[in-house]
């Protein structure tokens, strides 16, 4: 029997609303028991000092396989999500082709298995193609095991569409989760409308784009009565428009990225295409409003929108270069100093919105270190101070506008069914190799 | 005379933008422009400041006035002075700008000379090469030889800019010109009013000290200095204004508009001029118009301009 006991540790479980320093027990890939223990382990590890928390999921990343292999696969971006902390991660179907049919969903499934690092969870697209006209194949989907339906990249636009597809959804109890952006209001937008843009003369995107389609969908979700859910939310607008929405009982969750919390458009006053991301980085206003949706439960979650761009593509001209940064591996430093260092939550809050919250918007049987849960941990160590060095990412990517920075706090150890498959820390974890 | 006496503070081997520069280097400019001017009413109209070097026109957008006025400009100079264009070239086969134009720097060009129709492409530009870059126009951003000469042409009439009132009338919010001139008026101390549709001059400039008008015929009599921005015909399709009919009536500069002018206002066009459209034909060859005078001007200032960042660059 595979044991492994980690002492003295902060245990933090949001799920199980435990917050205290105590053992952990792992064995057969599963979490038997927590507490002050007397059991003996195979292997015992030295916690003190690290929080002991469920694995981190990310429930938005781009993998970019199908497709376009050379920026990420399954299996790179599964090393790069260990590496950041997280030991579950769900993948957008926007690749080449998209994931909108039970084969591409199986896909996703086989290539994670053959990685072996992490999970990997697959969300099929709502249209086939991403087209925005006819509903994919959601229900055969769901039995390969789609764990949600997004066209993320763009939004539905089309309103009886997206009526439909929240209707439908509804028998098979998955979250559809939209790209908030009305295409005619962000037309050939490259960054957020606000007095940087008017400076640069780039064509912008206004934060009522996000804001329209958010409350139009609003409607049709209590209308519907389905699970929507809101693509990293970046506005104030959309953030009190969600806000209101659940105060009135729509089944409504929202995530939000480490950059919408921690940057402004005013960042992308050099035009360096590091700083162009969709959507774009709004004004001070926007990232106060969304640190205060985290801090109140209205936005729920953290994501990262992890999105591989080659260094060619990003060296284009600001309009030219695609949208979007990597995340996996600055995310736990970055929220930390988005939402602890501020003050605006305290841990197990943190910890709830990289675990329990998207495991319940997924419906993932994770997220928590209740005994006999999947022995998915993550260790973390918040006192840990280090550069970011885009140089040593695991991603096949280096697009990060946060290279260089210095942070607090990193994920030690990522522990995914009993094993660890990544750690920073030889002294705790002699033998294991920074990626098995 | 091989160079321009003029006190020169200039440190920048590019020109990238207005909104960077200072006051004192804007003058330099203007002041190197100045001693530059003679130049073009010699008989022998050149001077040997830029003997050796090569200047390439590096042209990713349509372009006639502004790409004549540099080539002549090297030419003045002494520079030899060679043309690309995105046409034809390896741009259209979708080499990206970076490699474009490192290959050009790598066939020993001195300094070059950048439109296109991306909002930062010369930045982008200065970051891949090490010759000089001097932006000739990007995207909607800034077009910082244009509002130069303006500026110079402005001070040539007036005698001064400080204390000036400037109009500029138009598609203020798809013109690099209106964003150059707006830096280097308010720089040297005029005041600028952005007239045109509230679909064409957001308010957002007001955080940048300019003021916002919609109604030329309510202001029309304060102004020292009325500049009209070509307007584009395609706008239309984009319904920021239902005909251009309409845009003339309502902000279209003619005679009888003149009539509560100034009597002294100075009339100016970056051209091309939609003559009949944004501006009268008696208006733009009227006595008031400084119209052809702002391109024998622009000369003097893309002189001085090559002139000062090669020299900042150590040539």
């Amino acid at each position: 029997m595979a044991s492994l006991l980690i002492r003295n540790g902060r245990i933090i479980d949001p799920a199980s609303n435990q917050d205290a320093v105590g053992d952990l027990l792992i064995a057969d890939a599963k979490i038997r028991k927590i507490g002050r223990l007397s059991e003996r382990a195979e292997r015992v590890i030295d916690g003190t000092g690290l929080l002991v928390t469920p694995g981190l999921i990310d429930m938005h990343v781009h993998l970019r396989e199908p497709g376009n292999e050379d920026e990420e696969t399954i299996a790179s971006g599964a090393s790069a999500a260990v590496a950041g902390g997280f030991t579950s991660i769900a993948c957008m179907p926007n690749t080449q082709p998209p994931l909108d049919q039970e084969a591409d969903i199986e896909f996703v499934y086989r290539q994670a298995a053959r990685a072996d690092l992490c999970n990997v969870y697959p969300i099929g697209a709502i249209t086939k193609g991403r087209a925005g006209k006819e509903l994919a194949e959601m229900g055969q989907m769901v039995r390969a095991g789609a764990v949600a339906f997004s066209d993320d990249g763009c939004g539905v636009a089309d309103a009886g569409v997206m009526f439909r597809a929240l209707q439908y959804v509804r028998m098979f109890d998955r979250a559809l989760i939209q790209h908030c952006e009305d295409a005619a209001l962000a037309a050939g937008g490259c960054m957020h409308a606000g007095p940087t843009a008017t400076r640069l003369g780039l064509p912008s995107i206004p934060a009522m784009a996000e804001e329209v389609m958010v409350q139009r969908d609003l409607i049709l979700a209590e209308q519907t009565g389905a699970r929507y859910h809101v693509a990293h939310i970046s506005t104030a607008g959309a953030v009190e428009a969600v806000r209101r929405a659940k105060a009135r009982g729509v089944y409504v969750t929202a995530e939000v990225c480490p950059h919408h919390l921690l940057l402004t458009d005013e960042a992308c006053a050099g035009f360096d295409t590091h700083f162009k991301m969709n959507p774009p980085l709004r004004s001070k206003a926007d990232v106060e409003a969304c640190r205060a949706g985290v801090a109140d439960g209205t936005i729920d979650c953290f994501c990262t929108d992890h999105a591989p761009h080659s260094a060619e593509e990003k060296t284009l001209e600001f309009q030219n270069a695609p949208f979007g940064i990597i995340g996996l591996e600055t995310a736990v430093p970055l929220t930390i100093r988005a939402m602890i260092e501020t003050g605006f939550i305290d841990w197990p809050r943190w910890v709830a919105g990289w675990t329990s919250r998207p495991a319940t918007i997924l419906g993932l049987s994770k997220g928590s270190l209740s005994p006999g849960a999947d022995a998915d941990v993550t260790l973390i160590d918040p006192a840990c101070r280090w550069r970011i060095d885009a140089g040593r990412f695991f991603s096949k990517c280096r697009n990060t506008p946060f290279d260089g920075w210095d942070v607090s706090g990193r994920a030690v150890a990522t522990i995914v069914a009993g094993r660890v498959r990544f750690t920073t820390d030889a002294a705790r974890f002699p033998g294991e190799r920074a990626l098995a | 005379m091989a160079a321009p006496a003029a006190e020169t503070t200039w440190t920048r081997k590019h020109l990238l933008d207005l909104e960077s520069l200072s006051a004192d280097e804007i003058g330099v400019i203007l002041d190197t422009a100045e001693a530059f001017k003679d130049v073009s009413t010699r008989s022998v109209k050149k001077v040997p400041a830029l003997r050796g070097r090569v200047v390439v026109n590096l042209f990713f957008e349509e372009s006639t006035r502004t790409r004549t006025s540099f080539t002549l400009a090297a030419q003045r100079l002494s520079a030899d002075v060679i043309d690309f264009s995105a046409k034809g070239s390896s741009v259209a086969k979708g080499e990206t700008l970076g490699d474009t134009a490192r290959n050009i720097e790598a066939m020993g060009v001195d300094l070059i000379v950048c439109r296109h129709p991306a909002s930062g492409a010369p930045h982008l530009l200065s970051r891949c090469v090490n010759c000089c870059v001097i932006n000739a126009g990007d995207g909607r951003h800034e077009h910082p030889t244009q509002a130069l000469l303006d500026l110079f042409t402005i001070r040539q009439h007036k005698g001064r800019i400080e204390g000036l009132k400037v109009a500029i009338v138009g598609d203020v919010a798809n013109s690099r010109v209106a964003r150059s001139n707006l830096w280097g008026l308010t720089k040297l101390g005029a005041e600028v009013t952005f007239v045109g549709p509230t679909t064409l001059v957001p308010r957002t400039f007001e955080q940048f000290g300019a003021r916002v008008c919609h109604d030329i015929d309510a202001v029309i009599g304060e102004f020292d200095v009325i500049n009209m921005l070509r307007i584009q015909m395609e706008r239309v399709t984009s319904n920021v204004f239902p005909s251009v009919q309409e845009y003339t009536r309502l902000f279209g500069l003619n005679g009888q508009r003149m009539r509560r002018a100034k009597p002294d206002v100075l009339v100016m066009h970056p051209g091309p001029m939609n003559r009949g459209i944004e501006i009268t034909t008696e208006v733009a060859d009227g006595a008031r118009s400084a119209i052809l005078q702002q391109v024998t001007n622009g000369l003097a200032v893309r002189m001085a301009v090559l002139f000062l960042c090669n020299q900042a660059a150590g040539g």
